[in-house]
């Protein structure tokens, strides 16, 4: 191509290189025209691949003088060290866009780990994604791992998608949480690719946009928009962009290369291809690594050699199939990324196993195998029982009639007592989870599992081998003799892969990395999950399982971290399934699914949407040969039993009260009251104060999915907390039901229930209003009254709101303003003695009929059924009666606690927590907000109060996320223990 | 209420003579000459000045791993330094500062004594300074007059940090300004030390000051100029922000900061506003408009001083920075640095600085509504201004933190060229039109 108007390229040779995260890229432009054009995988060989790439363009360089910028986020180091211009990519793309297209409003452009937009029209603005969002390039290649096809398999298929599915675009390993369980559950691959693009383009909007409208033509640039037809597509659409809108040049994975080489062009410094070379040469013996480097795995061979003779000796004894005969048992743990499978015969002997990545497919897995085992045991093994277990649990029971499904936990936990029957603490990693528990006079006696924050970690390292060339197990190997593991840190994984990124640059090796990797896994582990300071703490007996630690390096890396030698046993990978199966041996006789049904079995996904409430599940279900159906997707049991539930939920009662306050015509205009964040409690009192005041108060609705995507273009600060985020969407209903008034205002300290120390909101609460005002542009069709209230005292809020309401309105008179707040309050008082009464009903049903009580406890907001997504429902399907944190509080003292207590809200989840430890028969269950940094010290706190009493913590992180496969195990985990601690 | 019992251990007076006390670094100068006058009163203190990665690591092992980075920070560097087997655990003692109110930063201090706990040291006691007043420590007494000492040590630091990011940028010799800051830092914290409190010597050592840094050899260049807001940790501390200022002036900017005073004035402020808005604790009121007439009093002289010297730009006054956030925020947003920081915000574009580094912790709460859920509304205003907000976090990689940056000052610089320009155009004009 040409470039003819830019006058700085003119009789001039200019190379451009861009090196990004994980691919370099470079342009050759002479006299204006570009010449040559590459794009190449650099395998974090940062250095090599560029000197690689110059060599290769040396005949069109030799002889000539030329010049050279670099630009791209791993090329910063290496432009310092070479003495080579460096310009910011962000800014590269701007000049060339500038230049090739003038016309454009804006640039969407997507590279291997960053986001960028850049608006050109109404003043250039140019903006990066934060540090806390994956939705890219990288992250594509993970999830097209995860479906088991190359970027280009998933590609095509997602153009053949027929729905989406709402998956949530913060970050990869969210969205890795709600995919996982789409797959296990048998959705369409064709669906699944087109919703991960899907989330992408959220996850730009959101994160990016911020507020600014994305129109006129905008051109999108970089790798994966080049490559991914599906992706471009999605974007089309949700932009509402047309064929000359939205454009997708040629050039586009190059465009930050031509904008170096454009950058370049004036620039006062000239290279001949030998400086060149030797510049790049002497820059790679110059690395000043800033990355920290910590001890290698090994210090010599010997310590290798007793390392890999201890651990030899925890196998498990075998025995042929084709010699056994007798009975057996089956088990099978259908894993988030892995399917395992074993039958051991009647004295626990491993008679047939199996390990495989479960390719997006764990069916068709099971079913393959099946058809290997069941004709091997032919007349001489009779199955007598099978049990399954993990993500995929209840689908495999209904495929192929499986006895018994077990949560994880319990059966892992059979399994680890098989080794070591002493064993206090259990830990295993697996390609998505890690969980954890304790155990005390034989019973489960605190189970500890990752956020979802936290998670990924297994499969993480089996991504990063594979972005790196090598297959899990090589790397693995690699990592073990490391000299120097580079130090990545211990937070979520996305930070991993920029500081992975910064080690690349600091000319890390790989074997350095890939020790750093399961340092950095082990880290997670001890200091994110298990929360622990001292080996001690842990316990005498510990077991480690769960594929992860098949690699010896995160073994290694946790005996080091710990100080103490673990036990592993050789079939780490098959524990759950091993569980499973000594689980099963209690049956006499299975209903496995015979060799004969195999033979025809059939199986058949189809997607629908449940019509049984307003809720709308998206439903997936499955068809099997026999005529077995299993549905998953569904929040309640309506659709599948056909029943009602009928156990009480507090939550579903608050949430009824809060829907059906009337509206009542007003002369003075209609005032729109958002249902979010503080609202949720304090709408008695503001709905009966204006009201009285003469306003026809409309409420908005509780939200569903399509709430948050309304609003989701005018969020700032994509790390907020979800509830706040959702908040946008309640401003946009309101405006379009035409409110004259929007009325949320900023409210420093809440109700004083004289039970803390002091009565604060939490500052997003408190000052949301303010950021709604500055960055919904629509709100100038409404008056949005946001003042700065308190509600602590009836008198304050009296003279406050008469103040601020009469300058709207001089009609309002002081006294009509007093008359309104004392009816307000008394609205608010009663509201909240209806709770506490419902609570108190609930508990008395609860022991009346023998039921388990759990405390749902979270925000009074933490109700709406987008931010709890039904997880009281969940509960109420296992048998618990629900209550919520401020329908029991008032039943307890205040516990000490050795922090400020200093939140309303906060204060009552001491109070619930401890009215938890003093009754044997209730449980809390804490719902926490991702990015509630309030919550980062009430959940020590909960913990403490309630394991004081020997009680189980259980705490749910909520987010975008709406697939409860993790919150049912962790559920389900605590009624198994329960059950267990009760059984003893 | 709640807590009833006193749940801490005090600082006694015995403790005075036999205890070391710890304070964390947040502005080195300002810290340095704080200590040093109290020194005098016979308190053993010393400034922790450590750093490198396994501060942070030693913060995650002790704080939930969702706490604010500075609170990981400084707690991994407590329990870093107690657990190096420097210090006498028996004889030793802490300071931490606290803000209160409804941000969770008000919580360092009960997670400082649970981290504490938890390694086995609950009998080292921690002192809160705070303005609030928040406990009692017998041997630990703020009087009128220590108060007054450490407000010198601030009204000192804010001027040095002032003058040095006025003069480094452009001096002759690399390092002089720095170095003459040391200089009078050393200097003026034994003279506070000494016990030699007057106002009148004080003034008189700002002009001296003044004086020295404009007599660094300089060559004047047209440099772009950012201004670094936000959360108050990771906007002054070098090792909360990964040595910001420092990238910033080798890449060859002039760093403007707000300083600490206006940090000061705003708690206080807060008082006077807490009544006005919320109708509460009038005596906080009264005291607070008789603290805030007499530090924004301080303050105000500076200004006049450097003013009527002429030679550097001088601050903005208090009265005028709480003015501007009108338009954007109330300032009722009082948690954290709550309207302060939008206020800066606007304080440093109108005061011809339009490159701004908006700082703040991964997750800090009160940041999203006054930093970034600001920029739209900045920027609407501001169209020319170029704000970028950089997260700071206990894993978030440099080279993430300085690319951002970089695109930051590509921009700038390409404005200060277009300017730069733009000047030279009018110039040539104008001799014509005089003609």
């Amino acid at each position: 191509m040409i470039i003819n108007n830019a006058p700085k390229l003119k009789n001039r040779l200019t190379l451009g290189i861009d090196i990004g995260s994980t691919t370099a890229k470079v342009v050759l432009i002479d006299d204006g025209n570009v010449i040559y054009e590459k794009y190449s995988r650099h395998f974090s060989q940062v250095r090599q691949k560029t000197i690689e790439m110059v060599q290769e363009i040396e005949p069109l360089l030799r002889s000539r003088t030329f010049r050279v910028s670099i630009s791209g986020s791993a090329g910063l180091g290496l432009a310092d060290a070479a003495g080579i211009p460096f310009v910011q990519e962000v800014y590269a793309t701007g000049e060339v866009i500038r230049v090739l297209e003038p016309d454009t409003s804006a640039v969407i452009e997507l590279g291997g780990e960053d986001a960028k937009v850049i608006f050109f029209k109404g003043g250039t603005d140019e903006r990066m994604n934060g540090t806390c969002a994956g939705g890219t390039g990288a992250f594509i290649d993970q999830m097209a791992v995860l479906l088991d096809m190359t970027v280009e398999e998933m590609d095509a298929a997602s153009l053949q998608h027929t729905r989406l599915y709402p998956i949530a675009s913060r970050c990869g390993v969210f969205a890795k949480t709600d995919i996982q369980p789409l797959l296990n559950q048998g959705a369409n691959k064709a669906d699944v690719a087109a919703s991960i693009y899907q989330a992408v383009v959220n996850q730009t909007i959101a994160g990016l946009a911020q507020g600014r409208k994305i129109e006129g033509k905008v051109m999108f640039l970089g790798g994966p928009l080049y490559y991914c037809q599906g992706l471009r597509d999605r974007f089309r659409e949700t932009l509402k962009l047309t064929d000359e809108t939205a454009l997708f040049p040629e050039y586009g994975r190059f465009a930050v290369a031509m904008g170096a080489a454009l950058y370049g062009a004036d620039s006062s410094i000239t290279f001949t291809y030998e400086t060149l070379i030797s510049a790049l040469v002497i820059s790679a013996a110059t690395v000043v690594p800033t990355s920290e480097r910590m001890q290698p795995l090994f210090r010599s061979e010997a310590e290798y050699a007793e390392f890999v003779e201890r651990h030899s000796k925890t196998l498990v004894e075998t025995t042929p199939i084709e010699s056994y005969s007798g009975k057996a048992y089956l088990g099978i743990d259908s894993g988030s990324t892995t399917t395992k499978l074993v039958l051991i015969s009647e004295d626990c002997k491993l008679l047939y196993s199996y390990y495989s990545s479960n390719k997006g497919n764990p069916v068709q897995i099971i079913r393959e195998q099946l058809e290997i085992l069941l004709p091997l045991c032919g007349d001489r093994i009779k199955i007598c029982g099978s049990a399954a277990t993990g993500y995929g649990e209840e689908l495999i029971c209904h495929a192929f009639n499986v006895d018994e499904g077990l949560v994880e936990t319990i059966a892992h936990y059979t399994a680890a007592k098989h080794f070591q029957p002493n064993v206090d603490f259990i830990l295993d990693i697996g390609g998505q989870d890690i969980k954890c528990f304790k155990i005390r006079n034989g019973a489960i006696d605190s189970i500890m599992l990752n956020e979802a924050c936290s998670s990924g970690c297994g499969s993480f390292i089996e991504t990063f081998a594979k972005s790196m060339g090598y297959d899990v197990q090589t790397f693995a190997e690699k990592g073990l003799h490391a000299q120097a593991p580079v130090n990545l840190g211990s937070r979520c994984t996305v930070f991993m892969n920029s500081s992975v990124k910064q080690s690349q640059k600091d000319g890390a090796t790989v074997e350095d990395i890939s020790a750093g990797l399961s340092v950095s896994v082990v880290k997670n582990a001890l200091y994110k999950v298990i929360r622990a300071n001292s080996p001690k703490e842990l316990g005498e007996h510990i077991v480690v399982q769960g594929g992860t630690f098949l690699n010896d390096a995160v073994l290694r890396a946790f005996e080091m971290e710990l100080g103490a030698p673990v036990i592993r046993p050789a079939i780490a990978g098959l524990m759950g399934a091993y569980g499973a199966a000594l689980h099963a041996m209690h049956f006499e006789e299975s209903k496995l699914i015979s060799y004969e049904e195999l033979q025809n079995f059939v199986h058949k996904s189809t997607a629908s949407t449940c019509q049984g409430c307003t809720n709308h599940c998206r439903l997936t279900i499955n068809t099997f040969s026999s005529g077995r159906r299993f549905i998953s997707g569904n929040q309640c049991q309506k659709m599948v039993t056909g029943k009602k539930e009928d156990l009480p939920n507090l939550h579903q009662i608050k949430r009824d009260i809060v829907s059906s306050y009337p509206t009542a015509p007003g002369k003075r205009g209609k005032l729109g009251l958002p249902l979010a964040l503080g609202m949720f409690e304090l709408l008695p009192l503001w709905h009966t104060i204006f009201t009285q005041l003469g306003y026809e108060v409309v409420v908005s609705k509780l939200s569903t999915r399509q709430t948050y995507e309304k609003g989701q273009f005018s969020i700032p600060s994509d790390t907020a907390c979800y509830p706040a985020k959702i908040m946008h969407g309640h401003m946009e209903e309101l405006l379009e039901a035409g409110c004259d008034y929007i009325f949320y205002p900023c409210l420093s300290y809440n109700i004083d229930e004289k039970q803390s120390d002091n009565h604060y909101n939490c500052p997003v609460v408190a000052y949301y209003a303010e950021l709604l005002n500055g960055n919904m542009e629509n709100l100038d069709q409404t008056r949005f009254l946001y003042p700065y209230l308190s509600v602590d005292n009836e008198k304050e809020l009296s003279r406050t709101l008469f103040r601020y309401m009469s300058n709207l309105d001089p009609t309002i008179k002081l006294r009509e303003v007093r008359k309104a707040v004392k009816a307000g309050f008394a609205a608010y008082e009663s509201h909240m003695a209806r709770i506490r009464a419902e609570g108190e009903q609930a508990l008395a049903y609860a022991r009346e009929n023998g039921k388990r009580i759990m405390i749902l406890a979270g925000r009074p907001y933490h109700i709406d059924p987008e931010i709890g997504h039904g997880i009281d429902k969940l509960a109420n399907q296992l048998g618990f009666v629900v209550v919520s944190e401020d329908s029991v509080a008032h039943l307890a003292k205040s516990p000490k606690v050795k922090v400020l207590n200093q939140w309303t809200y906060h204060a009552r989840l001491y109070r619930a927590a401890q009215y938890a430890a003093e009754h044997a028969d209730t449980e809390l269950v804490q719902l926490v907000s991702f990015g509630c940094g309030v919550d980062a010290i009430t959940t020590d706190e909960v913990r403490e109060i309630l394991e004081r009493s020997g009680k189980f913590y259980t705490q749910i992180k909520i987010d975008e996320i709406t697939n409860l496969g993790a919150v049912k195990i962790r559920l389900r985990s605590l009624l198994g223990a329960l059950e267990e601690k009760e059984g003893k | 209420m709640a807590n009833e019992e006193l749940n801490y251990v005090p600082f006694t007076e015995d403790m005075i003579k036999t205890h070391t006390i710890l304070v964390p670094t947040m502005l080195p100068m300002h810290f340095k000459m704080i200590l040093a006058y109290l020194r005098t009163y016979g308190y053993n203190l010393e400034l922790l000045e450590t750093n490198g990665p396994n501060i942070a690591e030693t913060g995650l092992k002790y704080v939930h791993n969702d706490t604010c980075y500075p609170a990981i920070l400084v707690i991994g560097q407590f329990m870093d330094a107690i657990s190096s087997g420097k210090y006498d655990t028996d004889k030793l003692a802490l300071v931490q500062f606290q803000t209160g109110g409804g941000c969770r930063a008000s919580n360092y201090i009960s997670l400082l004594r649970k981290a504490l706990k938890k390694a086995g040291y609950g009998h080292v006691p921690v002192i809160s300074i705070s303005l609030q007043g928040v406990e009692k420590h017998p041997g630990f007494k703020l009087d009128i007059k220590k108060f007054r000492g450490m407000m010198y040590g601030v009204l000192y630091g804010d001027l040095l940090m002032t003058l040095v990011n006025q003069t480094r940028t452009y001096e002759v010799e690399k390092g002089a300004a720095q170095k003459l800051a040391d200089e009078w830092t050393e200097k003026l914290g034994t003279e506070l030390g000494a016990g030699k409190v007057s106002y009148k010597d004080v003034k008189a050592n700002y002009q001296r000051i003044i004086d020295s840094f404009a007599q660094i050899p300089v060559v004047k260049r047209p440099a772009v100029k950012v201004g670094v807001v936000g959360e108050i940790f990771v906007k002054y501390s070098p090792l909360g922000n990964n040595n910001l200022e420092q990238f910033l002036t080798d890449e060859g900017a002039e760093v403007v900061v707000p300083g600490l005073m206006d940090f000061i004035l705003y708690c206080v402020y807060n008082f006077i506003l807490d009544y006005k808005l919320y109708g509460r604790n009038f005596k906080m009121y009264l005291a607070g408009k008789i603290a805030f007439k007499y530090l924004n009093g301080k303050k105000n002289d500076q200004i006049k001083m450097l003013k009527a010297d002429g030679r550097f730009e001088a601050p903005t006054p208090f009265e005028h920075t709480a003015t501007l956030a009108d338009g954007y925020l109330g300032l009722g947003t009082k948690m954290g640095e709550g309207w302060l920081l939008t206020s800066e915000m606007i304080e440093l574009i109108e005061s011809g600085c339009r490159n701004i580094v908006c700082t703040q912790p991964f997750g800090c709460l009160p940041n999203h509504i006054c930093g970034k859920g600001m920029m739209k509304p900045i920027k609407e205003k501001n169209p020319d201004v170029n704000i970028v907000a950089i997260d700071y976090d206990a894993s978030s990689s440099k080279v993430n933190q300085e690319n951002r940056l970089k695109l930051m000052l590509s921009n700038a610089r390409a404005n200060l060229e277009a300017e730069l320009a733009a000047k030279e155009a009018e110039e040539k004009k104008e001799p014509l039109l005089v003609s």
